[in-house]
């Protein structure tokens, strides 16, 4: 998965600028590797069981409301906010902060990158096809995110910013213009799309005047199943997702590795 | 121990979750709706039981799933409700501090109303008293725009009122914050704003208006609930809404027709 590493290559070199600029936040992620057992084994006499129910709430909600505006969590975030005095205990809250997402939402919490302790909220339901929209979960916008991501997908994972505007241009979505749905269609693109890490919005180098690139986000590589987009682009163009060797080949290898 | 929760239920719990607030006939329509995609059993007059069992998880995460009533058509909504906060924190993640504001001070001139009501001339004006940061008049009329779209307000002939998302959601905070100036209704016992009041100065006793409807209905003589007095406010009718409810679909209708997207799959 070379897209995917790319990816993770540009995310991590995006943080290290960003810690640069908050060093007192890094300070508080590098408490998380200095903390003992025996520290641990003193905070977890030290707190009731009820103090404990009463973080793990304080955890779920703090990350329910970072994920409606699909923000991924830093860990040192979760920490400064809300863990607080609790950091002895962190893994154990952490735990059953999990368990909570996948009994009560049916939702995973995942750690898209390791080495920042970067984490987003992923959906373990099936999405449903045609559901209506007052009874799907999530976001009006997904329709026209899913749109961008079919086309980068069948395009080979990297496509020039031209071609994505020219596509939704066809499909009376102008980005140049306040759309009903979107309101500002081109914001929605390369800044929400791009914060919530959907989608990669990258310069080209050496090019004159400047153009950019879109590639497929952290979040779009955990979230969204490429054999399901095939069949959607299927469908779109009542074709047989198989008849796309390379795509279906790469969509089917994505499927099992997970 | 309560029953674990199914998939039918996870996924009713995330689409309340994305819509706020939905109303009754939604609900009952979104219950059919997931226990169909899960195989679950579903028994149609159950919504309450299934609702039960989701709220008996949420509990020790300090959440619920509340019903309350609309105080303009007098429809019933359900609402996830956060049950620890004493502030509005619920809408701390969307607006500016300022924003929130003019907020609280909306609110406190529609509970200081008489009529449960506030109008936009009055909040243009706090607006330009705002302790953290005064707003202009483009933009407040901007952000009331966006109290209404996101639903904690209703607006009509520019006359403010607080929707029943705010009033569900933020009930425990207004009891606490003014206390004995909230009353509730007589009839239904909710927190009541826009409604009509016993003129009998021992009495005051304080009704829905579509509590009012219901309960004088068919009765020629109207009389205080509570203390026998002649009621002397207009008896509203029975709005239309309340019987075809049942068919109204939620936000959808408007909504683009883009493809069904398949973001958030199993795999991770
Ligand atoms: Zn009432
Ligand atoms: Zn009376």
């Amino acid at each position: 998965m070379s897209q995917r590493k790319r990816a993770v290559t540009a995310s991590q070199s995006k943080t290290k600028r960003r810690s640069q600029v908050s060093l007192d936040e890094d300070d508080e992620d590098a408490n998380f590797s200095q903390i003992t057992s025996s520290q641990v084994q003193r905070a977890r006499e030290h707190f009731t069981t009820d103090q404990l129910d009463r973080k793990v709430a304080e955890v779920v909600q703090f990350i329910l409301i970072k994920d409606q505006k699909k923000i991924p969590i830093r860990r040192a975030d979760i920490g400064k906010h809300v863990i607080k005095e609790y950091k002895a205990i962190y893994s154990e809250i952490i735990n059953r902060v999990c368990r909570k997402f996948d009994q009560v939402f049916g939702l995973k919490l995942v750690e898209i990158d390791p080495k920042n302790h970067i984490y987003i909220l992923i959906n373990k339901l099936e999405p449903v096809n045609g559901e209506p929209v007052s009874m799907r979960p999530g976001n009006p916008k997904t329709g026209l995110l899913f749109v961008i991501l079919s086309v980068i997908f069948m395009k080979g994972g990297v496509i020039k910013e031209n071609l994505v505007w020219n596509t939704l241009k066809k499909l009376r979505v102008d980005p140049g213009e306040k759309h009903d749905e979107f309101g500002d269609v081109k914001k929605v693109v390369t800044d929400e799309f791009v914060r919530q890490k959907y989608l990669e919005y990258v310069k080209i180098p050496h090019t004159e005047p400047v153009e950019y690139e879109f590639r497929w986000g952290l979040r779009a590589e955990k979230e969204v199943s490429k054999l399901k987009l095939l069949e959607f682009v299927g469908e779109l163009f009542d074709q047989d997702p198989q008849s796309w060797t390379q795509q279906f080949r790469e969509a089917s290898a994505a499927e099992t590795s997970s | 121990m309560s029953p674990p929760m199914g998939d039918s239920h996870k996924r009713f719990l995330q689409t309340m979750m994305s819509n706020g607030i939905i109303s009754a006939s939604q609900a009952a329509a979104l219950h059919k709706h997931c226990c169909e995609i899960h195989g679950a059993h579903y028994v149609a007059d159950r919504l309450d039981d299934f609702i039960n069992i989701i709220n008996a998880h949420l509990q020790s995460l300090f959440m619920h799933i509340r019903k309350g009533m609309s105080e303009e058509d007098g429809l019933e909504y359900y609402a996830l409700v956060n049950v620890t906060e004493t502030d509005i924190t619920r809408m701390a993640s969307d607006y500016a501090d300022n924003e929130l504001e003019l907020f609280r001070k909306t609110m406190d001139l529609i509970v200081d109303s008489e009529s449960g009501s506030a109008s936009s001339t009055d909040i243009l004006n706090c607006a330009d008293s705002l302790q953290t940061k005064k707003l202009k008049k483009k933009e407040t009329e901007h952000v009331l725009n966006k109290f209404v779209q996101d639903k904690w307000l209703n607006e009509k002939d520019g006359e403010y009122t607080l929707s029943v998302r705010c009033i569900v959601e933020m009930e425990q905070y207004m009891r606490t914050i003014y206390q004995d100036l909230i009353k509730v209704c007589h009839v239904c016992h909710n927190i009541a704003l826009q409604c009509q009041m016993c003129e009998n100065p021992i009495c005051g006793i304080k009704v829905h208006l579509p509590c009012v409807a219901r309960y004088f209905r068919a009765r020629s003589d109207p009389r205080c609930p509570e203390c026998g007095d002649f009621w002397p406010h207009e008896i509203p009718e029975i709005q239309q809404s309340q019987s075809q409810s049942s068919q109204n679909l939620p936000s959808s209708s408007k909504e683009n027709t883009a493809p069904t997207p398949s973001r958030r799959s199993r795999r991770s």
